[in-house]
């Protein structure tokens, strides 16, 4: 897309952004994560009603695209609760929601990777016992690991073997997270309180939950992986909305060049930049 | 039906740099070069504008296409293998230049004791220092004879670097100067020094300066931008196959690079190859490629699949330990290498984005043999080094141990350190085991119908011993770096393979000699078993050194197309007739 703007009216557009950004995250704060959706659908309609933002191209743009392609409401509700509970909103900055995490999942599931596009997957499948017992020894995310060695499995098993797909996968564990809320609470995950929803999520962490053809604490490396994905990926994919994953980060996004920072002994700050800036349109 | 293409002097299989050197010095000769790519074609101007972290490094953009072929692996011969079915899992190159264009630029050479390895510890120790089902053998070759193709890669790829003080002999500089010095790395540098050590910058494929390298190929200056590893350069400021040889072999008009052409056999007559037989994976439509010489230049599994596939050498039979091909595979396996300290400052912010690839230091005083092994339960050594590569946002979290890897004190904590910590590694040589090899997978195929290859892979004492010792060696480095918080990584004493392939760095399958019974090649990559046939790229290692493989694949391809040159001129016959009589 071309964008003819004067400078003056790109600048604005930001500030617009900026602005919007605060008061939509300021309401998920006093919502929480109860109603998170009904709220967030109110604040959009009432924003679409100000005069700014019939005019404003790219901030309505961006907006169009926060829509489920993949999720239905109940699934997505689940979703946003609990990428909420791994990477949280605080003082550093917005959480999950504010960054636009929950829909950059839906988009990554509803394409290539949600149906394993470049992965083999030719039989013979293991049956799912046999996956369970090698993937309940998971111990991704050592500490000091560099990420090209992520930790796998200690076994002989490779860890993807699960005949579902990414999306199967996505669907199986927030339905059944869905699922135990009801039956202990009475209530659907996304309306528990947060110690709750903790408690459930851990469960699932620990692999103390059964799952069909997936092993519970693998779905959940997968979650809180793709959660990380839509807080710190490119905003072109819908998550780090205004690059505030990269600005809590102090992760300067697409730079030319750090020829002139590589030795420097104090740390310096820059704004990042995007892909939208670097490849210029 | 196969539609029948005309005779070339040479087809290659593959465009990294094994069959990016071999095709550029060959097309250079005037001789008429075919090459085929089962990836897609790329070009520098494709990587302009990529530095996408999701895209590269989490989609795995770069690795091969699974869908249509992967490898099977398992821990021993009692075990069903299982397919890779993520990139997630292996780090598999694909597409014009292979993995020579997303690597990240370390460039080393290897030690005079590496090629002479079984001598030299028999030398020195004994034969009783080598345990039994340890298969070192050495490798035909001595490092003297391999200095001059070393030098000849260097000065094409415009390795950028120091010597290094421990280093074996050279007869040239590097071509370009060492990559600037970053906090991190002075404060390694200095660490290691009041350690005794002999640190250095570790030479690197990101060139310094803008440098024209002798083929008149222009390779930039890096602008230390973070975006290397699993990503192609913005700026064409890393040494790849596409910037370098290939465009070499493309201005001569003597080479034609095919891209997404699988090959699935070498056709030949029992004493010779005729050619290869490939699919166009566009349309379906098979093709037979005929060739006085062929050349395998794939990766290590391609290469030793096209062997067994093709019925051509003896396969490697682990019980017996006879035959030669899938022998002695080896490779740096994330969980008993690259494992390490890591500190966490907490008065001092490092610039952690910034880097490059091969923007590192290291010292060998632990490579190889340079320490006595005498008192020690291993052979071999390490290469500890601190990389400073870019600390991208998703992948690089570090927390200290105890915090949650989720929640609000991830979330603060992994923010708080995500400049203030630094990590300390080694890599960690393999050495071959009687065991460990490649073979066909009974049970999965690719695509086509074939089978796939399949690994048999076990870690030895020997792996586990050498790894807990580095991990010895960083952790004493990163403490007297004057970290506030050292953590050292932990490798139990069982520690067994998890089938991860994520470093690309294997070796082996289809090995040089000087003896046909236990080799599969010549030194000059040429198979003992069929004379027009050369197997180039690291199946031909018969162990894996703690350095990096890339510019020691590179000086044995210079080597090998030295060979094919001669083979062309002279006739035919055995490069190396001499030296294999006495065995014959």
């Amino acid at each position: 897309m071309t964008d003819n703007r004067s400078d003056d009216e790109k600048k604005l557009d930001e500030d617009g952004v900026s602005r919007r950004r605060f008061i939509k995250n300021t309401g998920m704060v006093a919502g929480g994560v109860v109603g998170g959706s009904l709220l967030g659908g109110l604040l959009t309609t009432q924003f679409q009603q100000e005069p700014e933002t019939q005019t404003d191209k790219k901030e309505t743009s961006s907006d169009l695209q926060d829509a489920r392609m993949f999720f239905s409401r109940d699934d997505f509700n689940v979703l946003q609760a609990a990428t909420e509970r791994i990477f949280p909103e605080d003082d550093n900055g917005p959480g999950a929601i504010g960054l636009g995490v929950p829909y950059f999942i839906d988009k990554q599931l509803a394409g290539s990777w949600g149906v394993n596009g470049k992965d083999y997957r030719q039989g013979p499948f293991i049956q799912f016992n046999q996956v369970e017992s090698m993937e309940g020894k998971d111990t991704d995310e050592h500490p000091t690991n560099p990420p090209f060695l992520k930790r796998q499995p200690d076994t002989d098993l490779q860890r993807h073997q699960s005949r579902l797909t990414r999306g199967e996968i996505f669907l199986t564990g927030l339905r059944k997270m869905n699922s135990m809320s009801r039956n202990r609470h009475n209530k659907t995950f996304d309306k528990l309180d947060e110690d709750k929803q903790i408690a459930i999520l851990q469960e699932f962490e620990k692999g103390d939950v059964k799952l069909s053809g997936v092993a519970a604490e693998n779905f959940f490396v997968l979650l809180r992986q793709a959660t990380l994905e839509g807080a710190y990926s490119d905003p072109l994919y819908g998550g780090n909305k205004n690059m505030e994953g990269w600005k809590m980060k102090e992760f300067p996004g697409a730079q030319a060049s750090y020829a002139n920072v590589i030795e420097k002994e104090e740390f310096v700050k820059m704004d990042p930049i995007s892909l939208n800036d670097y490849q210029g349109g | 039906m196969a539609i029948k293409k005309d005779k070339v002097d040479a087809v290659v299989v593959g465009s990294g740099w094994a069959g990016g050197i071999v095709a550029a010095e060959l097309a250079k000769k005037d001789y008429k070069v075919v090459g085929l790519e089962r990836g897609q074609d790329k070009k520098h101007e494709d990587y302009i504008g990529t530095k996408d972290e999701l895209r590269y490094s989490l989609r795995y953009e770069m690795m091969q296409d699974l869908t249509k072929e992967t490898i099977t692996s398992r821990n021993s011969p009692d075990k069903t293998a299982l397919p890779i079915r993520s990139n997630e899992n292996a780090y598999l190159g694909t597409n014009t230049g292979g993995a020579g264009v997303h690597w990240n630029g370390h460039n080393f050479r290897w030690l005079p004791y590496d090629f002479e390895i079984y001598s030299k510890t028999v030398e020195r120790y004994g034969k009783d220092k080598i345990p039994e089902d340890m298969t070192i053998q050495d490798w035909g070759v001595t490092y003297d004879e391999m200095e001059k193709y070393y030098d000849k890669y260097e000065k094409m790829a415009g390795i950028s670097g120091e010597e290094d003080p421990l280093g074996p002999e050279r007869s040239n500089p590097y071509p370009n100067p060492p990559m600037k010095d970053s906090p991190s790395t002075k404060l390694f540098k200095k660490a290691a020094k009041e350690l005794g050590y002999h640190p250095y910058q570790i030479p690197s494929a990101n060139v310094t300066e803008q440098y024209t390298n002798p083929d008149g190929e222009t390779i930039n200056a890096c602008m230390y931008c973070a975006f290397c590893e699993t990503y192609g350069c913005d700026f064409g400021a890393k040494s790849d196959p596409i910037i370098t040889v290939l465009a070499t072999a493309r201005k001569t008009g003597n080479y034609e690079l095919r891209n997404q052409s699988y090959v699935t056999r070498v056709l030949h007559n029992g004493s010779k190859a005729t050619g290869v037989r490939y699919v166009d994976t566009k349309t379906g439509q098979e093709y037979e490629q005929p060739a006085d010489i062929v050349v395998l230049a794939g990766f290590v599994f391609t290469n030793t699949r096209l062997l067994l596939l093709s019925d051509v050498g003896e396969p490697y039979d682990p019980k017996t330990g006879k035959g030669v091909i899938g022998k002695n595979f080896t490779g740096h396996f994330n969980n008993v290498t690259y494992l390490g300290a890591v500190g966490f400052f907490d008065n001092k912010k490092f610039n952690n984005f910034a880097g490059a690839g091969a923007l590192a230091s290291t010292l060998s005083d632990f490579s190889g043999d340079n320490m006595d092994h005498s008192d020690l339960d291993f052979l071999h050594g390490f290469e500890p080094h601190i990389r400073v590569m870019g600390n991208r946002p998703i992948e690089y979290n570090r927390v200290p141990e105890g915090t949650p890897t989720w929640g609000k004190e991830f979330k603060e904590k992994s923010l708080y350190y995500t400049n203030r910590n630094l990590f300390v590694d080694a890599q960690a040589a393999a050495l071959p085991k009687k065991q460990n090899y490649l073979d066909l997978d009974p049970n999965y195929t690719d695509f086509q119908g074939n089978p796939l290859i399949r690994v048999t892979y076990q870690y030895t004492d020997q792996d586990r011993k050498l790894g807990q010792y580095s991990i010895k060696t960083c952790t004493e480095i990163m403490e007297k770096m004057g970290a506030d918080i050292v953590e050292s990584d932990e490798l139990s004493d069982d520690v067994e393979f998890n089938s991860s392939f994520t470093n690309s760095h294997n070796g082996g399958g289809v090995i040089m000699g000087d003896d046909p019974d236990i080799s599969a090649v010549n030194t000059y990559s040429q198979m003992w078993d069929m004379e027009n046939l050369f197997v180039v790229g690291s199946s031909s290692f018969p162990h894996f050194s703690n350095y990096n493989p890339t510019e020691t694949i590179g000086a044995f391809a210079y080597r090998a197309a030295e060979g094919m040159e001669e083979y062309l001129k002279n006739g035919g016959g055995l490069v190396e007739r001499k030296r294999a009589k006495k065995h014959a």
